[in-house]
């Protein structure tokens, strides 16, 4: 198969020579190297913001609004300041002239409504959970005990808990402004032209619903203060962002305020947040001078951690007979809950690039209105947006080629962007820089057995059996690396997409890195020690990679968006290639030649043609006693970098999987699932290959398991994990992964950024192939997530003659 | 989330325990495995005064081969249960069962006994309890008493069992040779509670049913016992296509089934016919 593909993309999964040796001939770039971080994380020896323990902390427990929208009419903390081990209870009043309101970044529109959104609710709340009270207290369960005591009485007002509804005339509202945060609209080409000459129309709603983020860690916070100046330890994946937007919040100026991100246990985009906890937490150590500590329990971070999804997407595409895509139109209500916290109403923006997918189309129209509605504020989850815009427009292509009766992976071949066409501009306006479909592709189907199981199920077709085959396509393209800061600030985000790196000499040649990102499981540590030792010549254990502290690492714009290596990665090298170029100067120095006869291989500076050299280590420590320097030369060989990409990185690939579904009690099993991803150049597989079994296990989640669910007031149901399915390693199947490589174009690194492709690529793939099982039924589609109930329901209502839709709304 | 506060004693022996419990009245509960209290206490749904830990008290662990029944300890983990060879020998249906209940983590620690006086209809044992017509033998100040399977469970969460009244151990019967068993299970997620499950024990001669045993997990607050199926599979050719299909088509007959996130109660129905069908020809084909 590897002949067949175009020359420079090689198929390969991990070998043995990885780990061993690395395919390069002992570069360090490239090789499966175990993470340099894990034993400490999983020997316990870590240090988790909740294992911090200062002298004198107190504990912090919020008391929550079990109401989605109400009134607080009256507060009452007298009670339950007298309580055992009390320190001092608060409500919102306590707060309201200090608490300024959570930071939203991104504002999208000019008439866009930001909402006031207090960290703590003074006179109305508008979601379950939202923060009331907070006690603290000598320890944690007093802190719990007293929240019983605290007396508030509530006005409840109507609960808005449909988008849909909540657009209506006479809906009750959730802020005075209206429902209404925002509409944002993107329009290229002539799409009615495309629409009405169309042989071919077909049009989908799709209901993204909401999903909790499940980081293994919970959130926690730890703030403390000598009298002037604070530190916050948090679980966040935004220690930099979080340093500025808290001293914009709080008024404690930025050079009195550490953050501090210390070992963080997933995010997914949930720790991508200036949150009410963190916010309160430096109030109350700044009111009581002492350090507090507060750890949410798992129902807590149901309510309160940031939801994802949650999208109404109304998508039709024009084709022509053959399958040619003339146009797709989106039209889209995200729900934004009650307000808009950091990246809210951005998310829809991120996908909304991305309905187009890897194909060419010549038009295309988008619209997205952001709703309120009386439930958590939703935000960032791994993709953001890009999973939802990649499911619309595989489910549809998938719709299409049932509608025109086409093979799914043909109508797809009949309208990708080939792999000689790059960089492509696709319809969205986006440049691709670099891909190739047809190579991802082709291999993914010759790792499925495609033909073998389409006859599989045209036999069990045949057969009537109960249990059909289902086979379901995704062929992703995403946008990561979120960086072009320019393009960013088209786009009215707030901030940057720069990425910052320093690189350390120490006087005994080791090397320290601060790098600006800030990990929380990623493995930055040991893929930036693996950049350093290729790019300096030092061993790969000789590198230490510092992060996620303001006061060692002072710029940096954090981990999200699959941008930590595609920005921060190639901000290491650039810093490496600096430091090089001061050895070089040194090395010249020292060896008495012009520095346009030093090369550099591997750790050595060498004059050409001559058996003299220097090792870096020789160099660093030259360089430190500095007593024979060339002159003028800064003793130092420490360099900084930041990196700002002129593009954004478009990692692809070619997800299949391959579902058994029990028509008689709507189970769905996976059987097969081949993921075939092209991230560009790897740094280290081991890393890549975890990052797309996270993925796709987070993307099979919100396909099959994963949905938070509210009552008619606004209530979570789903607030424990016996009613929020996460899937297990037990629920899950062996996936069967590879990988082509085709180089990004643009960075130096040639890699494209993978912690969100997996999730990104999977969910339609799994979707499409339920509804592929379930076609000769009459069955067009079953909303997410496919739960047996929804399958059998989906199943009965086909079956039933009245029935238009096929699907269970 | 963090429980409320409570007193905690624990016990070396059951005389001890039932003392403890009768000083504390109604305040007071017993702690088993922990897999279902626990989770109650740190949800605030419970508030005792005091838990007594039966953990240390030897004596109400352990499996016992009686000659017609075998005997379980009330204490005895499921994994315990699940890897005895009595257990497997001579009732392979609370093997299958037991082997089933959440995941490895809670079988280690949850104990056959808790999770029968817990009753949770969702949890799988209680349905295997009717399915075999186990006697649960309880002890309080007063003395021992054997209550059977279909007086033990009264409602959701609740049993026969009074508040100074222990679980000591369960008897379940040996039905003998030529029975085949299984329990079918149907959940979403492997640690998720089944939407429905099915118990079955199928006595076949030759190529017909002779006697077979039905109950239903989690259809309804109380374990149920599928007397219809019972009746109408007796006597089933399992030549004849259909026979069994028909008898199971009586599984809901009795059913009260819950509504909730998971399953709606006409589905849960649907599947509890489906699913005892399934568990009648395994329990058959095992003959």
């Amino acid at each position: 198969m590897t002949e067949q593909l175009d020359a420079g993309v090689v198929a390969r999964q991990i070998k043995e020579s990885d780990v061993l040796g690395g395919p390069g001939g002992g570069r360090e770039v490239g090789r499966a190297r175990r993470r340099k971080e894990d034993a400490r994380l999983v020997t316990g020896r870590s240090q988790w913001t909740d294992n911090i323990q200062l002298p004198g902390m107190l504990y912090v427990a919020f008391l929550r609004s079990p109401m989605a929208h109400a009134r607080i009419t009256r507060v009452d903390t007298s009670v339950a300041r007298t309580q055992p081990g009390v320190v001092a209870v608060f409500s919102g009043q306590d707060f309201a002239a200090e608490q300024g309101s959570l930071p939203c970044a991104w504002p999208v529109s000019e008439d866009i409504v930001i909402p006031d959104h207090p960290p703590m609710a003074v006179s109305e709340v508008r979601y379950v959970g939202e923060a009331v009270a907070c006690v603290v207290a000598t320890d944690r369960y007093k802190a719990a005990d007293a929240l019983d005591a605290i007396e508030i009485d509530y006005e409840p007002l109507d609960a808005v808990t449909d988008m849909t509804a909540a657009l209506d005339e006479g809906s009750p509202k959730v802020h005075e402004a209206g429902n209404k945060a925002f509409t944002w609209t993107f329009a290229q080409g002539d799409i009615e032209a495309a629409f009405r000459d169309a042989a071919v129309r077909v049009e989908r709603t799709f209901v993204q619903q909401r999903l909790i983020p499940s980081a293994m860690e919970p959130r926690a916070v730890v703030a403390q203060t000598d009298g002037d100046a604070f530190t916050l330890h948090s679980a966040t994946q935004i220690p930099h962002i979080l340093r500025v937007m808290l001293a914009l919040t709080t008024g404690i100026p930025e050079h009195k305020l550490r953050v501090v991100a210390p070992d963080v246990g997933g995010g997914f985009g949930s720790k991508l947040q200036v949150t009410a906890e963190e916010v309160l937490c430096l109030l109350i150590t700044r009111r009581l001078g002492k350090p507090v500590k507060w750890t949410e329990s798992r129902s807590e971070g149901n309510l309160t951690v940031h939801h994802g999804r949650d999208q109404l997407q109304r998508i039709s595409v024009a084709a022509d007979a053959d399958g040619r895509i003339r146009g797709v139109k989106v039209d889209l209500l995200a729900d934004m809950g009650a307000y808009l916290m950091l990246v809210t109403p951005g998310v829809p923006l991120l996908g909304a690039f991305m309905y187009s997918g890897i194909y060419k189309m010549d038009a295309y129209d988008f619209t997205c209105t952001g709703v309120f509605t009386t439930k958590m504020p939703t935000d960032a989850y791994r993709g953001a947006g890009r999973p939802e815009a990649t499911f619309a427009i595989e489910r549809i292509v998938d719709e299409l080629a049932a509608e025109l009766g086409m093979d799914p992976i043909e109508l797809r071949r009949r309208n990708w962007i080939q792999h000689t066409e790059f960089p492509y501009t696709t319809v969205c306006g986006l440049t691709y820089d670099s891909g190739n479909y047809e190579a991802a592709t082709e291999r993914a189907l010759a790792l499925f057995g495609y033909d073998k199981l389409r006859a599989e199920q045209a036999d069990r077709r045949e057969r009537e059996d109960p249990v059909q085959l289902g086979i379901g396509v995704s062929t992703y393209t995403e946008m990561c690396g979120l960086a072009p800061s320019r393009v960013l600030g088209s786009l009215s985000y707030g901030a940057g997409g720069w990425e910052h790196a320093s690189v350390r000499v120490l006087p005994t040649g080791k090397v320290e890195v601060v790098t600006g990102t800030s990990p929380h499981g990623q493995g930055h540590e040991t893929a930036w020690s693996q950049i350093v030792a290729d790019a300096l010549g030092v061993p790969f254990e000789d590198v230490a990679v510092l992060h996620g502290d303001t006061s060692s690492s002072h710029k940096g714009m954090d981990t999200y968006g699959s941008r930590s290596l595609v920005v921060g990665g190639v901000a290491v090298v650039q810093a490496c290639e600096k430091v090089k170029e001061k050895a070089k100067q040194v090395a010249a120095h020292l060896m008495e030649a012009s520095p346009d006869d030093v090369e550099f291989t591997r750790g050595e500076f060498r004059v050409r043609g001559t058996g003299t050299s220097r090792t870096i280590q020789e160099i660093a420590l030259a360089t430190f006693a500095a007593h024979d320097l060339p002159d003028g030369f800064e003793p130092r060989l420490d360099a900084d970098a930041t990196f700002d990409p002129d593009n954004f990185s478009f990692p692809h690939g070619t997800h299949l999987c391959a579902v058994e579904v029990d028509t008689e009690t709507g189970a769905t099993r996976i059987r097969s699932y081949v993921a075939v991803d092209d991230v560009g150049n790897v740094v280290n597989p081991l890393i890549v290959e975890g990052q797309v079994h996270g993925g796709i296990a987070q993307g099979i989640a919100q396909a099959l398991f994963e949905e938070a669910v509210h009552d008619a007031d606004g209530n979570l149901l789903t607030t424990t994990m016996a009613d929020y399915l996460l899937p297990s390693a037990a629920d899950l199947p062996a996936y069967t992964t590879d990988r082509t490589e085709t180089p990004a174009t643009t960075n130096p690194l040639g890699v494209k950024g993978v912690g969100e492709a997996g999730t990104i690529a999977s969910t339609p793939a799994v979707v499409n192939a339920v509804v592929d099982a379930l076609r000769p039924y009459g069955v067009r589609d079953v909303p997410m997530p496919c739960t047996p109930e929804r399958v059998w329901r989906a199943l009965g209502q086909a079956r039933t003659p009245q029935s238009t839709d096929g699907g269970l709304s | 989330m963090i429980p409320a506060s409570f007193d905690y004693v624990r016990a070396s022996s059951l005389d001890e325990a039932l003392e403890t419990l009768s000083e504390h009245g109604e305040e007071a509960k017993v702690l088993a495995g922990g897999q279902s209290l626990l989770p109650l206490l740190r949800l605030r749904l419970a508030y005792p005064g005091t838990l007594v830990d039966l953990g240390r008290v030897e004596e109400l662990r352990g499996v016992a081969d009686r000659g017609d029944h075998v005997l379980i300890g009330a204490m005895t983990t499921h994994y315990e249960v699940a890897t005895s060879p009595v257990v497997r020998e001579h009732c392979p249906l609370v093997a299958l069962a037991t082997a089933t209940v959440a995941d490895p983590a809670v079988r280690h620690r949850g104990t056959f006994g808790g999770s029968l006086a817990h009753a949770d209809p969702a949890g799988d044992l209680p349905a295997v309890a009717r399915a075999l017509d186990m006697e649960f033998v309880a002890r309080s100040p007063e003395g021992e008493r054997v209550i059977p399977a279909a007086d033990f469970f009264l409602d959701y969460l609740e049993t026969a069992l009074d508040p100074g009244e222990i679980l000591t151990g369960i008897r379940v019967p040996k039905l003998g040779p030529g029975w085949g068993f299984h329990y079918e299970k149907f959940h979403r997620t492997a640690q998720a509670w089944a939407i429905v499950g099915v118990a079955a024990a199928v006595r076949r001669s030759g190529g017909a049913v002779e006697e077979a045993r039905v109950a239903l997990t989690n259809m309804g607050p109380v374990p149920v016992r599928a007397t219809g199926v019972e009746q109408a599979v007796r006597g089933a050719d399992l030549g004849a296509n259909g026979a069994l299909r028909a008898a199971a088509e009586r599984a809901d007959e009795d059913a009260d089934p819950p509504s909730d996130l998971h399953a709606r109660p006409d589905y849960r129905r649907h599947l509890a016919r489906v699913l005892t069908h399934r568990a009648l020809v395994a329990a058959a084909g095992a003959a």
